[in-house]
């Protein structure tokens, strides 16, 4: 009876949003008279940072600070419309929208500073700080909430900006079946070594390396969070998590966080990540997204590394310990691979 | 169904009301007396999202007996701190993004601090085991048990990462 090591690998080329129908994300920015400027979206941050990325990118197209902006996406039945937080879409779909709405918006606030500097639109730069001025004169300045309240109480102008992204619908030639679903792809590389219990079939990870190619990592600290959180999540779904019953009697099964098994804050490994930056052409600033495949790769990552270190191949997840033990039986013990 | 009467203190301050008889304590303090830190996550005990601090002590508020904490001091994140003036476990939690979706946040909060208030210098093993009982679906823990090593000064923190 002996512990036996694997290492195991998997890549992945991960297409960033869907395209079942055509998949458009609506954005729409105006300014409040203090200069302050929200956001409105129906895409949910449901904890990857959307909210943070949009603003970020909002931010950065208006010429403002962060702080003056404010990301909204609260409510579907009002704000504007978009598919959805899936398919890894957020980032590049609801991103390009945030650019177009918040450029028409910037347009309109030059257009109002223009006005009380008594100079050109086309001649106004900002400085990201909060200021408008003349390019090459900063003195020649007003704040972008100065210009705001003008617009507002004495132009008569609402300093807004609507903005939608569409990836029109990608028909099936019928002659050639070609179809171009996506626009781009993002692309990750991982290895995942481990360590499998030939007598009680127990898997424990050691360590997980991996590559990530996410377009530029628009808020890197938020790209590598999520891409470690999602792993772990893969690793639950390759070796714990399932909602059929370990056993076949569906009495067996999970009803709740009693018998629905993930790993814990001790079953975690380190996890080691490289995020490599390809700016994606169609991308919010290059942006692509991590989403959906910070936890793929992981599971066939583990499925390899099993086989690799006792020579049972289980394509069933979740892999479990019984499942890797009537391996190791059928095959008469267990038989590590070649390590590389 | 006989209400009683609960005096108790919650993050410092008394408060005062009439609890139903079986009603938990989660209930008393987000509908009774309006504190909404406390998050309702499995309603059974088992994921920590209502973790809250009785006497020192950490209690799974979903599964405590409202009546029962008439006399003791309740603690909940609400009374941590605020902005401006934040504990140095939640200013660990924001500069590790050791949050996400937050919603298992608050508990962790608590979790951590009961293990703090009884031991500053915990170990990396000493922190898993205080919040083995708080399930995060996002973060994968890392970032969660840096933040508690970090807050308690530094040692171990970042050991698991390589």
């Amino acid at each position: 009876m002996a512990m036996h090591r694997g290492k195991g690998f998997a890549a992945i080329n991960y297409p960033i949003g869907m395209n079942l129908g055509g998949d458009p994300s609506q954005a729409l920015v105006h300014s409040n008279p203090d200069g302050k400027f929200m956001v409105a979206l129906s895409s949910i941050d449901l904890g990857q940072g959307m909210k943070s990325v949009t603003r970020q990118i909002a931010a950065e197209t208006l010429g403002v600070p962060v702080e003056d902006v404010y990301v909204d996406t609260a409510d579907s039945d009002t704000g504007p419309h978009c598919m959805g937080s899936f398919a890894s879409r957020g980032t590049h779909r609801v991103g390009n929208a945030v650019i177009q709405a918040a450029k028409e918006a910037r347009a309109v606030m030059l257009e109002a500073a223009a006005e009380e500097l008594e100079v050109n639109a086309d001649d106004l730069v900002t400085d990201g700080k909060g200021n408008i001025h003349v390019r090459g004169a900063p003195s020649r300045s007003i704040t972008t909430a100065e210009a705001s309240m003008a617009a507002q109480f004495k132009q008569g102008k609402t300093v807004s900006g609507r903005g939608i992204f569409l990836i029109p619908l990608s028909e099936v030639d019928p002659e050639t079946g070609e179809m171009t679903p996506v626009s781009c792809f993002a692309h990750a590389a991982l290895v995942v070594e481990l360590e499998v219990d030939d007598e009680t079939g127990e898997v424990k990870v050691i360590e997980i390396n991996s590559a990530y190619e996410v377009g530029r990592a628009l808020n890197p600290k938020l790209v590598e969070q999520q891409l470690i959180g999602g792993a772990w999540m893969g690793m639950s779904h390759a070796l714990w998590e399932t909602t059929e019953p370990y056993y076949p009697n569906r009495d067996h099964g999970p009803e709740d966080f009693n018998s629905y098994v993930m790993p814990g804050p001790g079953d975690i490994a380190p996890h080691n990540i490289a995020v490599l930056e390809r700016p994606a052409p169609d991308g919010p600033f290059g942006g692509k997204g991590p989403g959906e495949m910070c936890a793929n790769p992981v599971l066939p990552a583990v499925a390899n590394a099993i086989y690799n270190a006792v020579g049972v191949r289980v394509d069933e997840l979740p892999i479990t310990p019984e499942k890797i033990l009537r391996g190791i039986r059928a095959n008469g013990g267990a038989r590590p691979q070649i390590r590389r | 169904m006989a209400k009683k009467p609960v005096q108790f203190h919650l993050n410092g301050e008394e408060k005062a009301a009439f609890v139903d008889d079986g009603q938990n304590l989660l209930e008393l303090l987000r509908r009774g007396v309006g504190d909404l830190t406390p998050k309702y996550g499995c309603g059974q005990g088992t994921c920590g999202a209502c973790t809250v601090m009785i006497d020192g002590k950490p209690h799974l508020s979903c599964i405590t007996l409202a009546e029962t904490v008439g006399g003791r001091k309740v603690e909940t994140v609400g009374g941590l701190g605020h902005a401006g003036g934040l504990h140095p476990l939640q200013e660990a939690f924001m500069r590790n993004f050791a949050a996400q979706c937050g919603y298992c946040t608050p508990g962790m909060l608590m979790a951590a601090k009961a293990l703090l208030d009884r031991n500053p210098r915990p170990t990396r093993e000493e922190v898993v085991e205080a919040i083995s009982g708080n399930i995060c679906r996002c973060t994968g823990y890392e970032a969660i048990i840096n933040s508690v090593l970090e807050a308690a000064g530094g040692q171990g923190a970042m050991a698991g990462r390589g």
